[in-house]
């Protein structure tokens, strides 16, 4: 039955790569979730050529994986990933582990980790990000102006979703906003799956350059902001401050923004959704995890990679494999949640995987909250009859990223 | 009653706790590790067992 272009999709029923084609906007691929009622947990074969690894897709191995540092955030060579991805045979060749990026501890495991990260989360707490509420507001109602007495329709992208929080994490940083030029090409770069090796190498040391500029007149002439904190830490080299500045901006543009624009597509696509928030404001918090939880922008998964034999939930893991945590399907088990197909932002959505689990678990968690709620919260006031200015079926979607989205979201009203 | 046991070796700081249960649980302010604001919760608080669940990093733990 089997014809070669079949085959190079499975090997027998070990899939080659996650099937990450889709039907519908929202919902993980039909393929994945197939594959998920099959088996919590299942060999494939990882991209270049075809070394097997491990996929797991339930909310509870997920879990269990996230939480389990055996499963190394170290990603080290030769490097192996779910999907194809041009340039990554260059690593093939590659012995031993890959020298880490200083500073960049969401790919060190513990005791290492530990450290970087201490230094921010005092920073990115729950009290921190109430008492920048006003602010973020302010942020929000500016860019909601602009959209207001700006052209009908309006990209809602890029006139609202990226630099809400693009403003915000700069500000926090210390970065200036206006030199954004000089920078969001190559943050976004960090995040495509078209593109391994040489692109993001260059894009990793133009931010290198740029950062570690920024980082010297910091320590310097120190302002109020966390590069200056950094920088004036003296238990932190310079490129480890650039690191993790980088890992700031970087993940602090792309997500949050993502989840803006697709967030609100959802909701315009689910009307009824969008007049409950209207109609009752203090749903906002639990909408914001329904959409979370139902979107689950993580696109490609969560890749962790083995460090040493050991048997787990039956299976002999081998050093080396490599596992991919499939957020998505994980986020829709009905193992875990009630109707998981369906967007309820009066639901229970407590639990979901979007930000990960374990010790790594978002850093930024509770400012993207923040953010979602203030943003979503004053979209809908003052554009209570939102809607696009296009069929959805023409909302063009990003899926070459780690992130998935919208490229854009033409809105009118 | 039940007692609320907090690890702030294992603590990763991410406020699950604090969001989820503000009665009970806080951040310290300098490296935003957990801070119990009380030691001990009724048996049947859906908020304390919610946080000590979402807690991401096995860091709470309930003694009866
Ligand atoms: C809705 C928006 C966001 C989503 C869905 C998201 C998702 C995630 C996920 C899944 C991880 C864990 C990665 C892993 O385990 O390998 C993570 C880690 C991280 N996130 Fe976010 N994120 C968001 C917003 C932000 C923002 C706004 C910031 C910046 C302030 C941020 C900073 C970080 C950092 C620094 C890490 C690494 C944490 C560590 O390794 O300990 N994130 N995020
Ligand atoms: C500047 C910082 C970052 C760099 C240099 C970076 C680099 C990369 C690279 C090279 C990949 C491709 C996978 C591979 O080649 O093995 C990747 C994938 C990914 N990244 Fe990042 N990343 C950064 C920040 C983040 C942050 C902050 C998050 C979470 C919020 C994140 C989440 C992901 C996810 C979900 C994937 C796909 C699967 C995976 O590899 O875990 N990344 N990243
Ligand atoms: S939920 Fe767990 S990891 Fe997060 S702050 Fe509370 S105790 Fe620490």
């Amino acid at each position: 039955m089997s014809t070669p272009a079949d085959a190079a999709v499975s090997t027998g029923d070990i899939p080659y790569g996650i099937p990450l084609e889709r039907d519908h906007p929202f919902d993980p691929p039909a393929a994945v979730m197939a594959l998920h009622r099959g088996s919590e947990m299942r060999r494939m074969r990882y991209y270049p050529e075809g070394r097997l690894g491990w996929l797991v897709t339930s909310h509870r191995l997920a879990r269990k994986v996230l939480a389990d540092t055996r499963f190394s955030s170290t990603l080290g060579g030769p490097a192996q990933v779910p999907i194809p991805m041009p340039g990554v045979e260059a690593y093939l060749d590659f012995e031993g582990d890959f020298p880490l990026t200083p500073g960049m501890f969401i790919e060190m495991d513990p005791p290492d980790h530990t450290r970087l990260r201490r230094k921010l989360t005092g920073v990115f707490t729950v009290k921190r990000m109430k008492q920048l509420e006003p602010r973020i507001a302010e942020h929000v109602n500016e860019r909601l102006d602009a959209l207001a007495a700006g052209p009908r329709p309006a990209d809602l992208v890029r006139e609202f979703a990226v630099p809400v929080p693009a403003m915000m994490i700069c500000e926090l940083l210390g970065v200036p906003y206006g030199q954004r030029e000089r920078f969001e090409a190559d943050a976004r770069a960090i995040f495509t799956t078209d593109e391994t090796g040489e692109g993001k190498q260059r894009a990793m040391l133009n931010l290198f350059a740029f950062i570690g500029e920024l980082v010297a007149a910091k320590r310097a002439d120190p302002t109020d902001d966390l590069l200056s904190d950094l920088a004036a830490d003296a238990d932190l080299t310079d490129e480890e401050v650039a690191g993790m500045a980088i890992l700031l901006l970087v993940a602090g543009h792309e997500t949050t923004a993502k989840m803006l624009a697709l967030g609100t597509m959802a909701l315009l696509e689910n009307r009824d959704q969008w007049d409950l928030l209207r109609e009752r404001p203090e749903l906002m918090a639990g909408g914001v995890e329904e959409l979370l939880r139902y979107l689950t922008i993580i696109h490609t998964g969560l890749i962790r990679q083995v460090k040493e034999d050991f048997e787990f939930e039956g299976h002999q893991i081998k050093a080396r494999e490599y596992v991919t945590v499939y957020v998505q399907t994980a986020n829709r088990d009905e193992a875990h949640f009630i109707e998981p197909e369906k967007l309820d932002v009066t639901g229970d959505a407590k639990g979901h995987l979007t930000f990960g689990h374990g010790v790594h678990q978002c850093l930024g968690q509770q400012l993207a909250r923040m953010e979602m709620r203030i943003a979503f919260a004053g979209l809908i006031e003052r554009f209570p009859g939102l809607r696009l200015a296009v069929p959805a079926a023409e909302v063009p979607l990003v899926t070459g990223q780690s992130f998935y989205g919208v490229a854009e979201l033409p809105v009118t009203w | 009653m039940v007692r609320i046991v907090a690890d702030t070796e294992a603590c990763a700081s991410s406020g699950m706790c604090a969001l989820t249960a503000p009665e009970y649980f806080d951040q310290d302010d300098e490296d935003g590790r957990v801070v119990l604001l009380a030691d001990e919760a009724e048996d049947c608080d859906g908020e304390v067992a919610d946080a000590v669940r979402l807690c991401p990093a096995g860091a709470l733990r309930l003694e009866s």
